[in-house]
């Protein structure tokens, strides 16, 4: 919202000292922020003043354009009298005729240096200037024609063109509607201040009366107020007044037509809509109802919008002629050839307004003021000043009918004043100062209310134009921003007792921790999904995965989804970082993904807390999103240097994070092999945890390094990491080990190739018994020494008594017994 | 060994001869002292205190003197082999101490070679962020609270007071599911974890959330589909602003240094009532709105383009409408909540200038800050 400052200050005695800083600090301590203050002409410097052309030689050039080889007048201006020679490009101006010029030594925004310099031919001493030279506007049809009764040449031009004047723009929040006006922010500045308010609405209005342009109002409940006023013999060529225009460009809206800019003027000045129809243009009476299904209108902006039965319309005998309170109709829309003008201005419901707006994505500064609420006593004193306006501008003469319908109209039939009840104490209580109670009633009735006490409690009546204030704290938020937010004191609540981080908060950052401590990096990326993403990863038509919660209006039509495995964002990532020069990559991600369940969550009211019943019923409904940890490892794991080459990221890593992962936790993870997508077939392992499998590790399918764009052999982990986190013990029991001298037997055990070691050394396992302390596969040959289709896998057994020296005897014996179960369950025979 | 004793005088033995112990004696000491390594040491032994070195025959041919002169002939050659022996001892420390030292320097490496076989791991400073702000307030007694990402439109939305029609609904470009009748959105803010926790827990409730959050923003260096806040929330008898403020003066500090506090300016939020948007004293100017350019001369601090204060998110005093929806007495209850940007608070604290740079995976971002903030 931009605000000329003069403007402002028309509705409020601001002290003449007072500099636009020193108000808008005050104002954004209020709640308008202060954006931007722009100030017109910064930049121009030196002598521009007001000039009176007395020749004009039109003189062509060999470039083909013709330049004016002007004398002007500048009074005393240049120091001399005499008359200034100046060469000038425009055409639009006549010897007689006032202009702005800049002298010799005058600066011009971008630090344009003025000097009397020789061009075509002349010694042109100065410049005659156009708006967007002086940084004025964009229009540069020519040079600036001063009126007639402007100035005397050499008189400083600045006053003249209104520079120095300083437009502020303000940020306003959705609930301060009344200050989307002038009279709005005056009234805020005035009480900022503590000075005299001059209300621009505080005037005498003619009586409603049955001599108007008949209005019926079907739906009471969309408009409750509706007034119309007639002007007639309106001059549509009457130029808008120049204090219009200026005010509009300032305030940011185009200069369009007399009766246009003066509807537009009216509602910033005041806040509220108004629109205007050519009333020859309209046949019989007026009808405000709601759209009927399949109407359609051409709105002013030349759309065609197809209505909605519940969009409010402004109708005449040939249908919908507008869409209430947002935008008008082309049909009826006042031209170059109106002079019958009818002025609405209608109250209508916020919430249908803000449908309306959105539903055709519509936004205007008139449902912008609609949709968050206007003054609802408006209506009369804003048409009757439109009125006033387009008589004084466009010649016209006012009709005496005055409509007034709806129940907004009458003082018995209209909403009553809203009243708050309030503990006198209770701003000082939330605000946590301490407040006398007269500061509480006076920083309320500053704002505009009628306040009452009675005991220990105040009841303010809230001002029409207020519309935002309905609640007890709405009133505290008054007194806060009058006393001042900068008053409020710095004191820490007294008695937070909190037990410290939950125990799943500990270990996921333990995990994290674990991670990077193997060398991961963690990286963070976006959860959007598309199926182009399950193609590259291989996964089958009807794979659970590609089952996601979709978008309505997802970023990328190419992600509509909302994913389910964190996979497709990681390998993207380690591609990236793969092109950016690394020759190797170990990421991880922890994240949630999401798996859709097909229910609706309700929509309970607001006014209580939901039953469980109710709230089972919405957590329900909400998809499934566990928190998963992936991995990926690309290219070299560890670097190749002066002690030796580097090595390869393997699926064996993959797999060793997940092991590592349940070793720290105290977690036992158990491997096994699997087929699954995107990994390997044959490289691909599932982890469980008491029979449960929650994800699975091992080396990517060559398509699916090569879809994706990463080194051959990159290896990846996804498991879902609030399962593990679930099956971990919330107590590690302390070892008990014994210091009794070790027995080491080492053993070599042949087996078919497609035995695995876990079965072997389970097998080795439970055949030595409780002497053997660990088991380690320390080595794995395959070739002509054990034939086609073996392979021998050499194992560290350790042996340990609690209580004694192992004998050679007892070692063996028990070394002896292992290999035996090893070969009755695995076939293996010992090398 | 002697030479025969053609004129036997077991008295007048000649090696026995004081004159040969001594010479004996004298040769082993100049050859040790003169034995250069521990090779020509071990050599020298040999010769002078080996089993056939002259002293170890002189010493032999004492049992064949006559009893009266072996005590005298015994103590020569005994002292002569001491003092051989305790020359060896010596020499041999030397030599030892002088190879050891001379084996470390040929063990000398270039310790300034890359020692880097295992290439650091690290987390992400928004995970760890996320941590740094969140042990701020449980060191304060608060916990941690969370909520699904995906979430219901009532939680996102209604119980904070964003009705159906609510302008605000707007103002926050959402990410809706499909199908829309199914009513769940991507939370555009942590507050709906607010609800949650005020639904399933008694107060007093003191509680901090940290978490991702959603919204239609296009993709540039300082908006984001997707980011994080932190939500705090403070439910308790006898709450205000003044407290509000207490805790973000406190959590500003921890977070940015002694000496940086916060401002409040009036605003709006659903969710609370009064509201304010809280303002961060510039932690590059500290409030001076001006910098040193490095030559002395002072120019506006572009941290916070000379205003000496930063935006840094929004708070207030929960609306009793939320905390009727969600269940706590609003006659005996009052609270205050705060939400600040977590990306754009470590930007700060980093000196980051591009928001994607946290987004796009690049391991150099999360090495640089290794494992915590």
């Amino acid at each position: 919202m931009k605000a000329p400052l003069s403007w402002i200050k028309e509705y409020v005695s601001l002290p003449e000292d007072l500099g636009v800083e020193e108000i808008t600090d005050r104002l954004t301590a209020l709640g308008l922020k202060l954006e931007a203050i722009e100030t017109s002409g910064a930049g121009i410097d030196g002598p521009l003043v007001v000039g009176q052309v007395l020749t004009a030689e039109k003189e062509p050039q060999k470039n083909g354009k013709t330049i004016n080889w002007c004398s002007v007048d500048v009074g005393d201006a240049n120091g001399t009298g005499e008359p200034q020679g100046i060469v000038c490009g425009a055409h639009n101006f006549v010897p007689g005729d006032k202009v702005v010029v800049i002298l010799p030594g005058g600066v011009l925004p971008g630090n344009f240096q003025i000097s009397a310099r020789k061009t075509y031919g002349h010694m042109s001493a100065g410049m005659i200037c156009s708006a967007r030279e002086l940084g004025l506007g964009e229009e540069a049809d020519g040079i600036i024609v001063l009126p007639p009764d402007a100035p005397a040449p050499g008189t400083d031009a600045r006053e003249v063109l209104g520079l120095g004047e300083e437009v502020i723009e303000f940020e306003i929040n959705p609930d301060r509607a009344y200050a989307l006006s002038m009279r709005g922010i005056a009234r805020d500045a005035a009480l900022g201040f503590d000075v005299p308010f001059h209300d621009p609405a505080q005037r005498d209005v003619p009586l409603a009366n049955a001599d108007g342009y008949p209005v019926r109002i079907e739906d009471e409940s969309g408009c409750d107020y509706f007034v119309a006023r007639t002007v007639t013999g309106f001059d549509p060529t009457a130029p808008t007044p120049e204090f219009i225009k200026k005010r509009l460009e300032q305030v940011g809206v185009r200069s369009i037509s007399l009766g246009v800019d003066i509807t537009n003027y009216v509602m910033f000045e005041l806040g509220h809509p108004i629109h205007a129809y050519d009333r020859a243009k309209l046949t019989g009476p007026i009808v405000v109802r709601r759209a009927h299904e399949g109407e359609k209108l051409t709105t002013l902006d030349d759309t065609v919008r197809e209505l909605d039965p519940e969009d409010l319309v402004v109708c005449d005998d040939t249908g919908p002629i507008g869409l209430g309170g947002v935008m008008g109709g082309a049909s009826t829309e006042i031209s170059e050839t109106t002079t019958d003008v009818l002025v609405e201005v209608a109250h209508w419901d916020p919430r249908s307004m803000f449908r309306t707006g959105r539903r055709h994505k519509l936004t205007s500064e008139a449902g912008k003021r609609n949709e968050r609420g206007v003054d609802p006593l408006l209506p009369p004193i804003a048409a009757d000043r439109v009125v006033e306006l387009l008589v004084e501008y466009g010649g016209g003469v006012a009709e005496p009918g005055v409509t007034e319908v709806g129940p907004g109209a009458s003082p018995e039939t209209r909403k009553p004043l809203t009243t708050i009840t309030i503990p006198t104490s209770l701003p000082a209580r939330i605000i946590g100062i301490d407040l006398g109670d007269d500061t509480v009633v006076k920083c309320l009735e500053l704002i505009g209310a009628q306040v009452e006490v009675e005991g220990d409690t105040l009841t303010a009546t809230v001002p029409t134009y207020r519309t935002d204030l309905n609640d007890p704290y709405d009133l505290v938020e008054e007194v806060a921003r009058i006393v001042g937010y900068d008053q409020v004191p710095s004191v820490l609540p007294r008695r937070a007792t909190g037990r410290g981080l939950t125990r799943a908060q500990q270990l996921r950052r333990r995990i994290g921790r674990t991670l990077a401590g193997a060398g991961l990096v963690e990286v963070v990326d976006f959860p959007f999904v598309g199926e182009a993403d399950f193609d590259r990863l291989g996964l089958p038509a009807d794979d659970v995965l590609r089952h996601t919660v979709k978008l309505a209006n997802p970023l990328s039509s190419e992600e509509p989804g909302y994913t389910t495995t964190l996979l497709p964002g990681l390998l993207k990532v380690a591609a990236r970082n793969v092109s950016r020069g690394q020759d190797g990559v170990a990421l991880f991600e922890t994240a949630t993904v999401a798996f859709p369940v097909d229910q609706a969550a309700p929509i309970y009211g607001v006014d209580r807390r939901p039953t469980e019943e109710e709230l089972e019923k919405l957590l329900a409904a909400i998809p499934r999103q566990p928190l998963h940890l992936a991995v990926v490892l690309a290219g070299e794991r560890t670097r190749g240097g002066w002690w030796g080459s580097a090595e390869t990221a393997s699926w064996a890593d993959a797999i060793d994070v997940v092991r590592r992962l349940g070793t720290e936790l105290g977690v036992a993870v158990e491997v096994a092999s699997a087929s699954r997508a995107p990994w390997h077939p044959g490289r691909c392992a599932v982890v469980s945890v008491d029979g449960v499998e929650f994800g699975h590790a091992g080396e990517l399918h060559p398509n699916v390094c090569k879809a994706f764009g990463l080194p051959a052999r990159s290896a990846a982990v996804e498991i879902d990491l609030d399962f593990l986190i679930s099956k971990v013990p919330a107590t590690a029991a302390g070892p008990v080990f014994s210091t009794m001298p070790v027995a080491k037997e080492d053993v070599a055990l042949i087996v078919s190739s497609d035995v695995t070691v876990a079965a072997v050394e389970a097998a080795l396992r439970e055949g030595a018994g409780p002497l053997l302390e660990t088991v380690r596969l320390f080595d794995v040959y395959e070739g002509d020494q054990v034939g086609e289709g073996n392979k021998s896998l050499a194992f560290a057994l350790r042996f340990r008594a609690p209580d004694r020296t192992l004998t050679a005897e007892e070692t063996a014996a028990a070394r002896d017994a292992a290999v035996a179960r090893a070969a009755e369950l695995t076939g293996a025979v010992q090398r | 060994m002697s030479g025969p004793n053609t004129d036997y005088d077991p008295v007048e033995v000649t090696p026995l001869k004081a004159e040969e112990v001594e010479a004996a004696r004298d040769a082993a000491l100049t050859a040790i002292a003169a034995a250069n390594s521990l090779e020509e040491l071990k050599q020298t032994r040999l010769d002078h205190a080996g089993d056939r070195s002259p002293l170890a025959l002189a010493n032999r041919e004492i049992g064949a003197l006559p009893p009266a002169a072996r005590k005298e002939a015994g103590q020569r050659v005994g002292k002569a082999r001491g003092a051989v022996n305790q020359a060896l001892a010596a020499r041999q420390k030397v030599l030892e101490a002088e190879h050891e030292a001379r084996m470390l320097v040929e063990e000398t490496v270039d310790v300034t070679l890359p020692t880097d076989r295992v290439p650091a791991g690290g987390r992400h400073p928004l995970t760890t962020g996320a941590e740094y702000i969140a042990d701020i307030f449980v060191a304060m007694g608060w916990e941690v609270a969370e909520g699904p990402l995906i979430e219901a439109e009532w939680l996102n939305f209604d119980a904070l007071n964003l009705g159906p029609d609510h302008p605000a609904r707007t103002m926050q470009d959402t990410f809706w599911t499909e199908p829309a009748e199914n009513h769940v959105v991507l939370r555009t803010h942590t507050s709906p974890v607010q609800a949650r926790t005020m639904l399933t827990r008694e107060a007093p409730i003191y509680v901090v959330c940290p978490g991702r959050v959603f919204r239609t923003d296009e993709y540039d260096a300082t908006h984001s589909p997707m980011f994080h806040q932190v939500e705090g929330l403070a439910i308790d008898e006898g709450i205000s602003m003044a407290n509000l403020k207490g805790t973000l003066d406190h959590f500003a500090t921890q977070m940015f240094g002694e000496g940086i506090v916060t401002r409040f300016r009036p605003s709006y939020f659903p969710f609370t009532e009064p509201s304010a948007e809280v303002d961060l004293t510039c932690f590059v100017c500290r409030g001076a709105q001006v910098v040193d350019a490095g030559d002395g001369q002072l120019v506006t601090c572009r941290t916070c383009k000379g205003e000496g204060w930063i935006e840094w998110g929004g708070c207030g005093i929960v609306n009793p409408r939320v905390l009727i929806a969600c269940g706590v007495d609003p006659e005996r209850y009052s609270g205050f909540a705060f939400g600040m940007g977590i990306d754009r608070t470590l930007m700060f604290r980093t000196g980051l200038s591009d928001l994607r740079t946290l987004f796009e995976g690049d391991v150099r971002l999360t090495t640089a800050f290794g494992s915590e903030l």
